[in-house]
């Protein structure tokens, strides 16, 4: 068979029944195979969405996403895409054309060194020289993906590669001796953490996108519930753990909670599970958790001791250590701490932040409040990136895992959207919701014909407030509010936008309208746009760069005024400890 | 902990085109320091054994080696106790000596450093020398006096002493 058959053949063979791609010149031996192929394409409006997408997919179902896009300009556009997959460890395959073996180097037409661009953001890259190698690579690169620390595997494809002749072998064998993970944590290290988190008195856990990935949510919120931890989580790994639980703090950082925040200083035990301690989560490092004995466990041994230095490291999956961990603790007595526990949770509902505000133009603290009562449990929000994004990741209540998802390491605005058309396609019997803010959206609001074409019914929410937010935000509070190139002085009419693209929407001004919409919307089953006119002097308080977490500026708005204070007393028998 | 100290990485990995790029693109990124970076064949078919130098604190070159073993190409990295390793180098010197006097006195300091004449002009001597590079430094110290014209070092290379392997 020819080499661009074998490469869909490959896909097949890996369970991919979708793929988001754009075709281009040395794409033309796989397109024309594409064309009678089972497999369907979804043509995106650029490449950058289709990496997106892939993103979105992989995310919202746990399964490997694949992108395509061609070689030059098509590669390059992956790039973004490729780059927000590595830093959120999703598991995607990029496949992208190159111009024939032949011709590489000679800066041909639409060459670009496509494997020199993404070695620094991919998990692997591969390039196909002979067609022969296309099955083995295509079911390496798979397994690269999905297995270990997940992330982005690219295959560049020459085009003379594509049209190749080759025996598709009966059985692939994957021969990679330089990449085996480690999946069971070390029995020794895990009794040491038992023995750390009984004789602990104030243990937290924070859990990261890593408990998503390992799908180890139950195994969590088990180990949270024996030992009596609350439970803090980075803006990966939110909704790993239900938000509406009464051990949940929420997110933790320089957006964070003020519950979160101000627990994890207070703590004496911090479990890390499957997290990196990014500089947005820890504030200044040399002030984050300063009481605690920190117990780390990550899938990838060059996480431990990168950001934060750590007391007892678990190398391994998640799932596995964690149900380790739990059958050590339940054999030991007296594991709770039960007055640990009475002060979080009375300090928690003191700091609950306040949602309902009549005001217009609205708060977005109000959208977010009759978002999540138009939404269920089974609903995949998908965040753009700024105040939006952090709006979202500081009011909204997600109770599931793999229904949040943020481009949270490289902060890429205009992920949100087409990580939504991905999410749905992944997932068409849940309904999928992009919150996204007007600057982020209009960098990718092209796809909303592709959205249109391949009826994905998204419902994407624009918080529309001419600004680009989160930089005006930093503006105002760090740069003397010098507003220096973060006002969108001319931007387009969001609903004659969509409905130039077919795509129904509406537009949202006043409190209550949101939840009506948005329900109207998903209920129609047809993608649709929601302009939400918002609010522009709103600000999240936040952790400034270089402070520790509680040093928070800005008003905090809480539920409920502020009752009597709150201290943790232990009785008698948890100060007795061990 | 704080304290830099220069270190030997010795790492096996796949004999492919890339993977020099890899590494190095690795160190430049993650902004490790890199001194000398050695690349050949190694005991295995199919396998090279790269030598690497390195300075920094013990955090650093513990991120060095994860780092380097998330690469899928590397098989196995060692950070090489310089105590229980032998380390070579070898250097090419070009020296500009017209004088015959000149001539037999790099000469005799060939002899005492047992480095080698390679090649020899009118106007030119060769050296050819093996060692440590701190021998290599002091060979190079006296040579300048003479006129040094070219100097191609290949940087050090590292095996682990006794019968140990990595």
């Amino acid at each position: 068979m020819k080499g661009s058959q074998a490469i869909i053949k490959s896909l097949t063979d890996e369970g991919v029944d979708v793929v988001f791609g754009y075709p281009g010149g040395v794409l033309l031996p796989l397109y024309d195979v594409i064309y009678d192929s089972d497999l369907k394409h979804i043509l995106v409006r650029h490449e950058q969405c289709a990496a997106h997408a892939a993103d979105g997919y992989a995310r919202a179902s746990g399964k490997v996403g694949v992108c395509i896009g061609t070689s030059g300009p098509g590669a390059t556009n992956l790039v973004t895409g490729i780059a927000t997959a590595y830093m959120d460890s999703a598991p995607i395959v990029a496949l992208a054309g190159q111009v024939g073996t032949s011709l590489i180097g000679n800066d041909a037409f639409q060459e670009v060194d496509t494997i020199g661009m993404t070695m620094p953001i991919s998990k692997h890259n591969y390039q196909a020289m002979d067609s022969s190698e296309i099955p083995q690579i295509i079911r390496s690169s798979f397994y690269i993906a999905r297995t270990g620390r997940p992330g982005p595997v690219v295959v560049d494809l020459p085009k003379d590669v594509q049209e190749g002749e080759l025996d598709y072998p009966e059985n692939i064998t994957i021969d990679l001796p330089g990449y085996k993970p480690t999946k069971k944590g070390h029995p020794l290290q895990v009794k040491k953490a038992a023995e750390m988190i009984l004789n602990s008195k104030k243990p937290v856990i924070l859990a990261g996108g890593g408990v998503i990935h390992s799908d180890s949510s139950e195994e969590l919120q088990h180990v949270s519930e024996l030992i009596g931890a609350p439970v803090t989580t980075t803006l990966m790994g939110k909704g790993c753990f239900p938000e509406d639980h009464s051990l949940s703090l929420g997110m933790l950082g320089m957006h964070g909670r003020v519950a979160s925040n101000m627990i994890v200083d207070e703590c004496d035990c911090l479990i890390a599970v499957g997290c990196r301690f990014s500089d947005r989560t820890t504030g200044d490092v040399s002030k984050f958790a300063p009481n605690a004995k920190i117990i780390h466990i990550d899938v990838d041994p060059a996480e431990i001791g990168k950001n934060v230095a750590v007391d007892l490291p678990i190398v391994g999956d998640a799932k596995i250590i964690l149900s380790h961990l739990v059958r050590v603790i339940s054999q030991t007595k007296g594991q709770g701490k039960p007055d640990w526990v009475d002060y979080v949770k009375s300090f928690r509902a003191s700091c609950m932040p306040r949602l309902s505000f009549d005001d217009t133009p609205l708060k977005p603290q109000q959208v977010i409040k009759e978002i999540s009562e138009a939404v269920t449990d089974d609903t995949i929000v998908t965040t753009d990136v700024g105040q939006n994004q952090m709006w979202m990741a500081h009011y909204f209540t997600s109770r599931n895992p793999r229904k949040f998802i943020s481009s949270g390491g490289l902060g890429t605005m205009g992920f949100g959207f087409p990580a939504a058309m991905g999410a749905k396609v992944a997932m068409p019997d849940n309904d999928v919701v992009a919150v996204c803010g007007d600057g982020g959206f209009l960098m990718v609001c092209q796809d909303l014909a592709t959205v249109k074409e391949y009826d994905i019914p998204v419902v994407v929410c624009v918080l529309d407030n001419r600004y680009l937010g989160m930089v005006a935000q930093w503006q105002k509070l760090f740069y003397d509010e010098r507003i220096s190139q973060t006002k969108l002085k001319a931007m387009p009419d969001f609903v004659k936008l969509a409905e130039a693209f077919g795509v129904n929407a509406y537009r949202v001004e006043r409190p209550g309208e949101m939840k009506e919409k948005l329900q109207e919307a998903l209920k129609s089953g047809e993608p649709t746009l929601i302009d939400v006119m918002i609010d522009p002097n709103e600000i999240l308080p936040m952790v400034p760069p270089g402070c520790g977490l509680t040093e928070i500026v800005g008003e905090y708005k809480v539920e409920r005024e502020n009752p009597s204070e709150i201290t943790y007393r232990p009785s008698a028998q948890e100060t007795g400890g061990d | 902990m704080d304290e830099q100290r220069s270190h030997i990485i010795s790492a096996l990995v796949m004999h492919r085109p890339g993977v020099l790029q890899r590494v190095a693109g690795l160190f430049t990124r993650r902004g490790f320091n890199i001194d000398s970076i050695t690349v050949g064949p190694s005991e295995q078919d199919g396998l090279a054994r790269m030598t690497i130098i390195s300075r920094g604190d013990d955090k650093v070159l513990e991120q060095i080696t994860k780092q380097l073993n998330k690469i899928i190409e590397v098989i196995k990295v060692r950070d090489l106790n310089a105590d229980g390793t032998v380390t070579r180098e070898l250097c090419l010197i070009k020296t500009h000596t017209p004088s015959e006097r000149a001539r037999s006195e790099i000469m005799q300091y060939a002899n005492i450093f047992r480095g080698r004449i390679v090649d020899v002009g009118p106007e030119n001597l060769t050296l050819e020398i093996t060692g440590t590079p701190e021998k290599i430094d002091a060979l190079i110290d006296i040579l300048r006096g003479f006129g040094i014209k070219e100097i191609a070092r290949t940087g050090p290379t590292a095996i682990s002493r006794g019968s140990k392997t990595m």
